[in-house]
């Protein structure tokens, strides 16, 4: 997960550099606001002159999906108090999701979990600051670099995570609808549809998942009769 | 773009991002939820992650691109095949990345 995140960190810094971010600036927004694909979108949108306001919408909306992690979250941290919440929920990123989701879900009933979460948390956070430093100073030296495709990375990563998931119809069907709906939607501003496909892979899955059981209860009453 | 504008930025920015992450951090486990949202919550993985990935796979400039020559799709879908056998994520980072770079950069 670290190593996924390592050319992110650094093709952010190299880009706010080049959209004319400060560096003092540049530096402030990996340590408050820590979020991946928002801070990308922001730098964007400065390379193309766009205001404030607009590019604090855009990080809501980009951002909304981190939600629904808390939301999938939540149950498992019930118990903590908030001053965990307050710091977990401050480092919560699509990669600290994916990797601590699994080790909450396994059914060992080890009390030290949040732990390994506070832990992952941390690590991605020093790893995101020390990348976008050395993008800095890269994206001052180096011309061309977001070009070079480096961004697979995401790509092979989140690969990795999701198809060891795929164990059942409705977690295979939720990844076939989500993405072919967020590939014909991709046109739409501000990531919105990736957030339709991703409720409609759910929303699928929820439907075969609901119609399985139904089979499986009326063919055990049909056994029974 | 002045010191205060970039300040105000960075503020806004922080704030609806926490303003996203934790209140329903804190909420969500304090009141029972019901079966069957749980059960969709799930499914939130497979699917945002799909949803993000799919379309940098077959568009990676925009359009769709259904040919060799698309390093994203090739690499993708060895790495797909390679993480279905091995089921080990760091080895299947590595190479994919290894082959998507040579892809690139040698043919």
């Amino acid at each position: 997960m670290v190593v996924g995140a390592i050319p992110f960190g650094i093709i952010f810094g190299a880009l706010a550099i080049n959209a004319g971010l400060s560096v003092a600036a540049t530096i402030a927004m990996s340590l408050f606001v820590f979020a991946g694909s928002s801070q990308f979108v922001a730098a964007g949108l400065l390379t193309q002159g766009a205001g404030i306001v607009v590019i604090i919408l855009t990080t809501f909306v980009v951002n909304l999906r981190h939600a629904l992690y808390s939301a999938s979250l939540g149950p498992y941290l019930s118990r903590l108090p908030q001053r965990w919440l307050m710091p977990l929920g401050f480092w919560l990123t699509d990669e600290t999701y994916a990797v601590v989701v699994q080790r909450y879900a396994r059914a060992d009933e080890s009390p030290f979990k949040h732990w390994y979460h506070l832990g992952s948390s941390v690590l991605m956070y020093g790893n995101w600051l020390l990348c976008t430093l050395i993008g800095m100073v890269a994206g001052t030296q180096l011309q061309g670099m977001a070009n070079w495709g480096l961004e697979f990375a995401m790509v092979v990563t989140f690969i990795g995570i999701v198809v060891p998931l795929l164990r059942n119809l409705p977690m295979l069907l939720c990844a076939v609808v989500a993405g072919s709906i967020s590939f014909l939607l991709r046109e739409w501003p501000n990531q919105l549809g990736l957030m339709v496909a991703a409720l409609a892979g759910i929303a699928a899955a929820m439907v075969v998942d609901g119609a399985s059981r139904y089979t499986r209860v009326s063919k055990s009453a049909g056994s029974a009769s | 773009m002045s010191h205060w504008q970039e300040a105000l930025l960075i503020l806004g920015m922080m704030a609806v991002t926490f303003g996203v992450r934790y209140p329903v951090l804190a909420l969500s486990g304090r009141i029972p939820m019901p079966a069957w949202l749980i059960k969709a919550l799930s499914y939130v993985p497979v699917a945002v992650l799909s949803a993000i990935t799919v379309p940098m796979m077959l568009a990676p400039e925009g359009d769709l691109q259904l040919s060799l020559g698309n390093e994203y799709l090739v690499a993708g879908v060895a790495s797909i095949v390679f993480v279905a056998f091995t089921r080990h994520l760091l080895w299947t980072i590595v190479s994919g990345m290894a082959l998507f770079l040579a892809l690139r950069f040698l043919l």
